[in-house]
This record gives structure tokens, sequence and C-alpha cells, in this order.
């Protein structure tokens, strides 16, 4: 039978790498196949192209058979391809409505028939059992809703191919479930579904045959019932990985950090941390675990002096920063912190390494030399650094947006660790990073966590938290939800917890 | 007491119009730029330019004619700035601000070769004449205010309502808005960025463009160096007070427009401050009504002022 | 597989060495060239206007020396604009910080009586600079704490500062010389002149104040914690706060320091050219310091050759006037395409980069 959709020898260069490298890959009609591969692989940049945002270097695409050539999506969309963006695409200060017509509008006259449309979406919404609100504004709707209404957009252009990138970052475990109810349904309906992930556990839970890449290049395509996660791991990454890191036992010591009773507001006024308390000790790991929107982001805000708390207290190596200036967190309170989004808070692309190694250092001796910047000593810094971190391909006049994001994420880690912190403070510090690039910061964090340092992680892997933390706490609508041991820690548990589900903690902070 | 009334009476309301009329049509072309995504503080410029073309049109082919070429020459500056601001991907404050200075220069060494023997200011032109609506300039009250005005104080105050149905109501506005809004999700859907980028800035400079040919063919009735004095930028910022609203720029415009007409009217009613210093009035307005009666997040289109990068 | 950028993408990217030399000096060709094409398409002779551009810049010793007299100026308001772009703010308000200046030195220099040089000029050129930084330092707080668009808000101000200057010395002004008939102030004492240094000329040595003022921008820039604070928040502000730097504080340094270097320029032209405050003293240095600026790269010492530049337009616009009959305001013209070509440069630089990037057959070298 012939694939509904053929690629064949699929190049894509871009400046700095080549995404796609002769690329062949056939999808079957009505049936779900999961496209795998670590970030950097590839797998985005290759729908990208099949559905007409990106042209490719060299290749052909075949879609029912036919040959196609796209200059944009709405010719993808024409053939009845639709993609759901990892980042949703939809627009915050327009209705549901208005998103999902955008580019196909119906008119009456000259003017938008928002009536017709209404109807049509809610009659499309019930067909398919995806429950929207088409006046909603889809700035005040919950993410759930936000996933539906990406999906029918998709339908509502007659999609019959869909691409989803990696849809589950932003859900709990049991908003997956229905997730998959839903793919499953869309698949009894007909829909052909191409499913992007890195996670193993949803390739084995959904789809029907894998596509593995791997730095650009097909690994293998597979029934997914004739292989498991292992091989799977290692067709992806190319040799044994473990699962776990190895943690010895450490010595926890006193309190470094402690957040009493804190509320504040988010971006829009809205309550976001709503009574927080925390202890953080030295040598002790906290990870704070939870769906991204839960108040992780004012969390580390107000943990670093970027948001108000209107109530409580923060107390961090005994001195109250509360609503103290950032420089005081850092100069006062001794912390690090590694932001979770490297490119926009943790470097500053257009200047060179050894000015990237002394942000927030540039006030402290020695760099510091009365009013002067004793930049030889940055120099010297930066070099030690380098080296220390095995930075490898670049030299400290290198401008800091010519380092792979790998490289740039071990600057931003090197220079807040030498800071000989207190307390650190890590945000998603592995996002958007390889393998290796991850195993070294994991590495990192337990090496400063055995010597005695307060690590607070947050992160939106949960993996990722199990694996360093020694205590888990999971944050749900901005309250803490419930708190584990790393020995206790059970996945489903915790994740149920993210979801708003299990037992929460009462005052004394115990289940 | 007396001087009150001579300040304060109904010929200031229509003064108001009047004045508003050139700011309001700046107004609007930033409302259309900056929905698309592209600031646009060029709007002065065009402004000018627009004047300046209007006034060159009207001398030789008539007002009406100046109009066209006004509005045309206005469009251009807006096509210069979209290529700088979209294809280029220039930084829109600098590419407008060469926009500001070129139309201050370019006029003036035009007009001795145009007008020999002439320099900062050309020959009177041909004007567009007020026009004195029928039935409505007998009403009582509004009669003196709107019913004896220049055709294109009507065009402005008509355009009010067109262009904000236009952005509201229809599949071409909605297509502007995205892409001021979140350009990659109407990339995704298979809109044409740049084209809807093009399409608001070209427009705003006709706006701009309209403003212009206003100032030099019906307020006055020549052209004389960097004759907007300004307007331009306060349209912007009536366009911010009005919260990138064509109604809301309309209102603000309207506020700015009567303390430029209350100035006007302190000074011939005899009132003791100098007039240097009332003539300051618009901008001191202006400033204090970005701050005080703003508050603190005026939220323009969510992608402004940030060039479209595929992929 | 993933590469590092290569050299020739940072040296082009980057206004390192010599190629932003080239960039600069490409800018000025081709500016010259439209401006060329212009003058022919209005039916003079190019070749005629230039001449006579670069005779009155240069023909005599008085040009020669108006050229100077021009470039100070210059230099300073380019000082000023180009340091508030580092912060990442458009101070398009120099031309009123100038204007606010320059009234400030004047009646200092007219109503202080009794001082000698060496005290009097200071006071009235620090005068001026603070009148400056006055003017400065309300859109940089501004901006700062309500995020008002400093663009809006220093035009605006401009306005302001013109229709001050000229209420000072119109008719019942009370700066207004009472013997004169043309709107000025009195003359400033001679202990507050920057006397003349070339006889025959109106050279005076206010050149020095721009230069060592070049070299105190250029020493705060790249080697105090300041000018590495404000460099930070002009290039990422994001990172800047998050490491503590405050960027609403640095907007209102920054500022202060821009409108500083302003007024100070309006007040080296009263002291040292005009002895007084006239109504329009100013032809527009403040708007052409932003060509200044972008074109000498934003570096203090770039700053030194494009104010030159810029001089001579000024000086030499004046012959051109007089001998081929090019209005004055070519020089705006100039100023634009420059300001345009450098604002295209960066991101035409990208897109060529790119291009060379490649070999024929496709694949991407690590370097040249």
């Amino acid at each position: 039978m012939l694939p509904i959709v053929k690629m064949e020898n699929i190049v894509k260069r871009f400046p700095l790498v080549c995404a796609n490298d002769h690329i062949n890959f056939e999808i079957k009609k009505g049936e779900i196949h999961c496209l795998l591969g670590e970030n950097g692989a590839g797998k985005t940049t290759l729908m990208n192209i099949l559905y007409g945002l990106y042209g490719c270097d060299e290749g052909k695409i075949f879609i029912r058979g036919e040959e196609v050539c796209f200059r944009g999506p709405s010719d993808a969309i024409k053939k009845g391809i639709g993609m759901v963006h990892q980042h949703f695409m939809l627009i915050p200060v327009f209705t549901i409505t208005e998103n999902l017509i955008l580019g196909a509008e119906p008119t009456k006259g000259i003017s938008l028939d928002i009536k017709k449309a209404e109807e049509e979406i809610t009659a499309l919404s019930q067909k398919y059992r995806l429950n929207i609100d088409p006046q909603a504004y889809v700035m005040d709707i919950s993410v759930g809703m936000q996933q539906r209404a990406e999906i029918l957009k998709l339908l509502y252009r007659g999609a019959d191919i869909m691409i989803f990138d990696e849809p589950t970052s932003i859900l709990t475990p049991q908003k997956v479930k229905e997730l998959y109810k839903i793919m499953n349904f869309l698949k009894e309906s007909g829909q052909t579904i191409i499913f992007i992930t890195h996670k193993l556990k949803e390739v084995m839970d959904i789809s029907d045959r894998v596509t593995i890449l791997r730095d650009g290049k097909v690994v293998d395509t597979v029934e997914t019932s004739t292989t498991n996660p292992s091989k799977l791991a290692k067709m992806m990454v190319g040799r044994e990985v473990l699962f776990q890191v190895e943690k010895p036992k450490k010595k926890i010591g006193k309190t470094v950090l402690e957040v009493e009773n804190i509320f504040a507001k988010n971006q829009r006024g809205l309550s976001a941390l709503r009574g927080l308390n925390l202890k953080v000790s030295e040598g002790e790991i906290v990870g704070i675990a939870g769906i991204d929107g839960n108040g992780q982001k004012e969390l580390t805000e107000a943990l670093t002096g970027l948001r108000k708390v209107d109530n409580g207290k923060i107390i961090i190596n005994g001195k109250d920063l509360t609503n103290r200036e950032t420089r005081e967190f850092f100069t006062v309170g001794r912390i690090a912190y590694i932001p979770e989004d490297r490119l926009l808070r943790g470097l500053i692309l257009d200047f060179p390494l050894y000015e990237n190694f002394i942000l927030g250092l540039q006030d402290n001796k020695p760099f510091a030399k009365g009013v002067f910047l004793d930049f030889i000593k940055a120099k010297e810094f930066s070099q030690e650094l380098l080296h220390k971190f095995d930075i490898r391909d670049s030299n400290i006049e290198a401008l800091a947006n010519t380092l792979s994001g790998g490289n740039q994420q071990k600057v931003v880690v090197a220079r807040e660790l030498q800071r000989a912190p207190k307390l650190i403070i890590a945000s998603q510090p592995t996002r958007g990073l390889d393998v290796g690039a991850t195993e070294f910061v994991h590495q990192q964090i337990i090496k400063q966590s055995n010597e005695g340092k307060a690590i607070l992680l947050i992160s939106l892997e949960l993996s990722e938290i199990i694996n360093l933390s020694d205590r888990i706490i999971v944050i749900y609508e901005g309250k803490f939800r419930g708190e584990f041991n790393a020995q206790s820690a059970n996945e489903a548990e915790i994740g149920l917890m993210m979801a708003g589900g299990g037992v929460s903690l009462n005052e004394n902070g115990k289940k | 007491m007396e001087m009150l009334e001579k300040v304060f009476n109904i010929a200031i309301f229509a003064s108001t119009l009047r004045i508003a009329t050139p700011i309001l049509l700046a107004s609007l072309g930033g409302v259309m730029s900056e929905r698309s995504g592209v600031i646009n503080i060029g709007l002065e410029g065009m402004m000018l330019m627009g004047a300046f073309g209007a006034a060159v049109g009207s001398y030789f082919y008539g007002p009406w004619t100046g109009i066209l070429i006004g509005i045309a020459i206005g469009g251009l500056m807006g096509l210069i700035h979209a290529f700088m601001s979209v294809t280029v991907k220039a930084n829109q404050i600098i590419s407008a601000t060469a926009i500001n200075i070129f139309a201050v220069g370019f006029p003036n060494i035009m007009v001795p070769i145009i007008w020999p023997g002439y320099h900062a200011i050309t020959p009177v032109v041909p004007v567009i004449k007020d026009i004195r609506l029928p039935l409505i300039a007998d009403l009582p009250v509004i009669g003196t205010i709107i019913g004896n005005q220049n055709p294109i104080v009507y065009i402005a105050l008509i355009l009010v309502p067109i262009i904000n149905y236009f952005l509201f109501r229809t599949p071409l506005g909605l297509r502007i808005r995205s892409v001021g809004e979140h350009p990659k999700a109407a990339d995704t859907l298979g809109i044409n960025v740049v084209k809807m980028r093009y399409i608001a800035v070209i427009s705003s400079g006709f706006l701009a463009g309209l403003g212009g040919a206003f100032l030099s063919i019906a307020y006055q009735s020549q052209f004389s160096r960097a004759m907007t004095q300004g307007r331009g930028f306060i349209g912007l910022a009536a366009m911010i007070f009005g919260r990138w609203k064509p109604v809301g720029a309309f209102i603000a415009c309207l506020l700015f427009g009567f303390a430029d007409a209350l100035q006007a009217s302190a000074q011939s009613a005899g009132v003791p401050i100098p007039p240097e210093l009332l003539l300051a009035a618009p901008y001191v307005l202006t400033l204090i009504a970005l701050v005080g009666l703003i508050g603190k997040r005026a939220v323009g289109p969510a992608a402004n002022g940030k060039p479209y990068e595929k992929g | 597989m993933k590469m590092e950028k290569s050299n020739l993408e940072q040296i082009i990217f980057e206004n390192k060495g010599a190629f932003s030399f080239i960039k600069a000096f490409t800018a000025i060709i081709f500016a010259l060239i439209l401006g060329a094409i212009i003058l022919l398409l209005m039916g003079n002779n190019p070749i005629e206007a230039y001449s006579a551009l670069v005779q009155g810049a240069f023909g005599s010793k008085r040009c020669f020396a108006e050229t100077i007299l021009s470039t100070t100026p210059l230099m300073l308001g380019g000082l000023a604009f180009a340091l508030a772009y580092r912060c990442g703010l458009f101070n398009i308000g120099v031309e009123g910080q100038i204007a606010m200046g320059g009234m400030a030195a004047a009646f200092l220099g007219y109503s202080i009586t009794g001082l000698p040089p060496i005290i009097h000029l200071p006071i009235v050129l620090i005068g001026a600079a603070l009148m400056g930084a006055v003017w400065g330092i309300g859109p940089g707080f501004l901006k700062a704490r309500y995020g008002i668009h400093e663009v809006i808000s220093t035009i605006m101000l401009n306005y302001v500062a013109f229709k001050i200057t000229g209420y000072m010395v119109s008719v019942k002004g009370p700066m207004k010389a009472l013997a004169d008939e043309m709107p000025a102030s009195p003359r400033i004492l001679n202990s507050a002149k920057i006397i003349r240094i070339w006889t025959g000329t109106r050279l005076h040595w206010g050149i020095l104040i721009a230069l060592v003022l070049t070299v105190v921008v250029y020493y705060i820039l790249f080697k105090t914690r300041l000018g590495y604070k404000i460099r930070a928040v002009g290039k990422n502000r994001f990172a800047a706060e998050t490491v503590g730097i405050s960027v609403p504080r640095h907007y209102v340094i920054t500022m202060m320091l821009s409108g500083l270097l302003g007024g100070l320029a309006g007040g080296v032209e009263i002291c040292g050219v005009h002895y007084r405050l006239l109504a329009a003293f100013s032809p527009g240095y403040g708007f052409d310091s932003i060509a200044v600026a972008l074109l000498g790269m934003l570096h203090p010492f770039g700053i030194i050759f494009s104010a030159f530049l810029f001089g001579i337009l000024r000086s030499g616009a004046i012959l051109m006037q007089a001998m081929a009959g090019v209005s004055k305001d070519m020089v705006q013209v100039i100023s634009a395409i420059i300001i345009f070509i450098m604002g295209m440069s960066e991101p035409l630089g990208k897109f060529f980069t790119e291009r060379l990037m490649r070999n024929k057959d496709g694949n991407v070298r690590k370097s040249i």
C-alpha cells in the first residue's frame, strides 16, 4: 500500500549544522508514528519541512503518492497536513474562534462571520469530543483547552495528517492519558498522526511504529511492538545510557534557605504563590516538581529578588532578604542562580566570553579596582574556567553566540559555581541540552551538593528531579502539595500530585 | 471673568477639531503600523514629506491633486520604512529617525529649484477650502462645531470608525493584528507576515501623508520647513494613550487639540502668559499624559518592534 | 553535529578592528554617491557642488577653522547619543539639551561678575552640562519608572526647550538684551569666554574639551565597572537584571550622562562661538549627532572621525549654498542616508556572511 507521506533523501542545512542529512521517512495511512530523537536530532526541522515552514535544500516529498513542493504552510494545509507545535501558536488576546479561523476566515460580505465560525467550531468540537468554549480568550483558558483548541485548528482546515511536536511537555501524566485517548479517537476517525518526542515511554505507550533520528540521520524505523525502551535509547544516543545517577550518602548540615509563608502575584497580577514554606539545608538537593505555570517561575524570581512577595519571609544564610534587591541576594545571600533561559537571562550573546564569565562579578574583587574593571584578571579567570570546565573549540575572545547550547550552559554554570555560593538555585538547568551536556550539568550539581552546598532544583523533567533530588516537593497552583524522599519517590504518585490529585499536606507539611 | 468667557467659547471646539485632525491622522497611522508589529516613529517625517508633496502638487495641478500627491508621497516613505523594518530587519527606530531627518532636509533643497528665489518656505499655493454642511451647520451648538469644517477634517472623522471596523471586523484586519501579536502563529497558518506588515506600514504612510497634506494646503496655505512641529510624535502619544484603538486615539487627539486650541484662544484673549510658553503647552501636556494618565502598563501589540525571523 | 561560529563571522558581526572602518568608509562613499545622484536629478552639478563643499571646508584658514569649530559640538553630541545607545536608549533629545545648556551657559556667563576666568569658565561649562543633565535625566527617569519610551519624551522636551529658549530671548523675555534688536541675550563676560587661538579665525580651544571628553567617555565605557554595566544593560537587560545589575538605575545614570554631554556641547558653543544666547544657535547639531554616533560605530574614537566628517559637511555646506546654489539642508539629506546605510549594515552583513559561509557543494565551512 502506498505510504500517505513519503520523504525522500531530505537534506536541510543551517549555518552551523546539517539538521537533516539525507533522511528517508515514510508514514502509512491511519497509523500513529513516533519520531524519536534527543534535542537537536533534527525531528522538528524535518516536520517543519513537511509542514511547509522550511524549504529543504535537497530531496522530495510525496503526499498520497503525488510529489509536492510546498512554498509555505498554506500549501501543506491544502494537502491536508496540520501541525500542533510544541509551543502553542495561539494568540493570547484573541478568542479561540478568532485563533481557529485565522487565515481561513468565513465572511459575510467584507466582514468576518463570527457567528458562522462559532457554529462550525462547536459542531466540530462535539464531533471529535474536544470540548472548548469558542468565545473564551486564549489567555484565560487552561493548557488542556489550549491544546484541544490547537487540535481543532487543524480539524477546522480539514487536516487528516496531523503532526504533534512534543505535545506532552506541558501536561501532567493524567492529562497525557487524556491526550492518548483523543489521539486514538482521531486515529479511529481516519487521521494519520506523527508524534515527535524524546520520551521513550510515550513511544511505547502510543505508537504503532517509530523512527529514530540521531544527529540528523535516520537510525532505523521499527514496529513498536518489536522493541523496548533500552533498545530505543541505545539507538537514540548511540551508546548505553545510564538511567540512574550515582548518589553517595551525604551529610546534611544547617539550614541555608528558609522560605516562610510567601505570597506573590504573577505578571498579570493574579495570585501565583499562595503560602509556600520551604527549607533547604547544606548538602541537600531539594527538587521542585510541577507542571509549567504552577508558580515555579514566580518562586525563582522571588528567591532572586526579581519579584516582590506580598507576604512572608525569605531568609538566606541567616539573613532576611525578603524583597531586597537582586544584588543583595548574591552578595549577602551568597546564592548562585542558573536561570532557565540561558540565552535570555544567563548570557549576553554579543559579549565575548571573558565579559560573560564576570557577569555579576564585576563589582567584586579581584575584578573591581576602584571604579575600574581589571580586564586582565577577567581574562585570566575566564581562561581558567574554560579549561576547568572543558569548554572546547573556543577561546575567551569569542562571542557567546558562537557557542553551542551545551557550551553556553557550561559558561553559565561555571560562572555561577565560581561564586562559591552557599545556595544554588538551578532552574531547568538541562533544558535543550544533549545527553553529554546534561550528564555534565548533573555531575556538577551532585559534586556541589557533596561539597556541602544547598541546592534548589526546579525542573519540568520529572526524571531529572527524581534522579538528582534528596527530597522532592510538588508545586501545584502556587502551593506545595506533597513531599517525597528520594527512596520513596514514585513517579505515578508524584505525577498525580502535580495534577492536583492525591493527598495534600497539612500545615506541618506532612502527609 | 470676562477674559474667561473670551477664552472659553464655542469656537474653541471648532478649532479643536481642526487642530486635532493632523494629529489624528498621524495617530491612526500609528495604530495601523503598530498593530502589525512595526513601530513607526517616522510618522513625523512621513507627514512632512506629505505636506511638501501636497504643496508642490497643489501649486502645479490644483489642491485635490495636491492631496493625492501628498498621500502618495506619504505612502512612499511608508514603503521605505517597511522595507527597512521588515525586509532588511534594521532597527525600526533608526530607520524612522533617518526618515525624519531626511524629511527636514529634502524639501528644502527642492524648494529653490522648483521656485527659484525661495528657500525655507514656498509661495502660497491653492488650498482646499472649508465647506459648509447644509443642514448640520444650522443646528444650535453642534452646527458651529462641526458644520463648517474642511473636507479633510470630515474625512479624518469618518476614518476613525472605518479603520476601527477594518481592524476588528474584517479578515484582513484580523490577519494584520495577528501578525502584530504573534507573527509565528500567523506564519504557521500560512499568513504572509511580510505582506501584512507592508500593507499596514504603507497605509500608515498614506494616513500620515494625508495629515501632512492637510497642514500645507488646508490648515495653512503653504509649506514651510519642518512645519509639522512634532505633530507626528504627539500622534504617537495619542495612540499609546488610546491603547492602540482608533476610538481611544481619537479621544486623545481631541484632548491634545483642545489644549492647543485653548492656548491659542488664551493668547488672543490677551491672557498674560507669554505666547512662547503657551506654545509649549501641547508638548508638556503630551508628557503629562504619557506619565500620569496611562499608568504603568500601556502594552501594545505583543510583537511590536521585533523583526520577524523565520525559523 | 554542532560547530562553533567561525572567526570570519565574528569579525563581520562585531565591530572589531579594521573591518568597522571599512564599513563606515563604505557608508560615506555610498552616501556621497547617492547625494550626487540626487544633485544630478535636481539639475545641479555634483562635482561643482562637492568641490564647493571641500573648498568651504578646507579652502582657507577661516574655512578650516570653521570646520573644526563645527566638529566640536558634533563630537560632544555624538558621544552623548552613543553613550545612551550603548545602554539601549535613544536620546533624540540632544538638540534640546544643547539648547538648554547654551541657555544656562549664557546666563551664568553674563550674570556672574568679578570672577577670574579660571573659575568663571569652568562654572559656566559645568552649569551648562548640569542643565543638560537635568534635561536628560527626566526621560531617563520616565523610562526607568514608567517604561515610557524615551524617543517620545526626549522629542517633546526638545520642543519645550526650543520654546523656553525662544521665550528667554524674545522681545519681552527675561534674558533679552535690551540694547539689541535681535533676539539675543546680553553678551557673556570675557572671563567666561573660551578664547580664540587662531588669529583671523573664530577657532577656539573648545576642541580640546571635546577631545578630552572623548577619552573620558572611552575610559568610562570600556575600562570601568559602570561602563561594563551600561553596556551589559544595553546588550541584554534581562541578563543584566538577573545577575543583580539594576536596569532602571542605569537608565537614569546613562541619560543623565548623555544629557550632560549635550548640555556641555551647548555651553561650548555659547562660550566659544556666539558669546550670548541666540534663539536657535544650533543649526541642528543635535540631530547630526545621531548620524555622527552611528557612523562612528558608537565608539568614542570612531566618533572623532565621523564628527570631523560632519564638520566638513557643515562648514562646507555654507559655501556649497553660496557657490553652487545647493541648499545647506543637503547636509541633512546626506545625514539621513548615512543613518539608513548604517542601520542596514548589520542585517545586510548577516545576510552576506551566511552566503559566504557556504562552499559550492553547500557544506558549511568552519573558517576561512
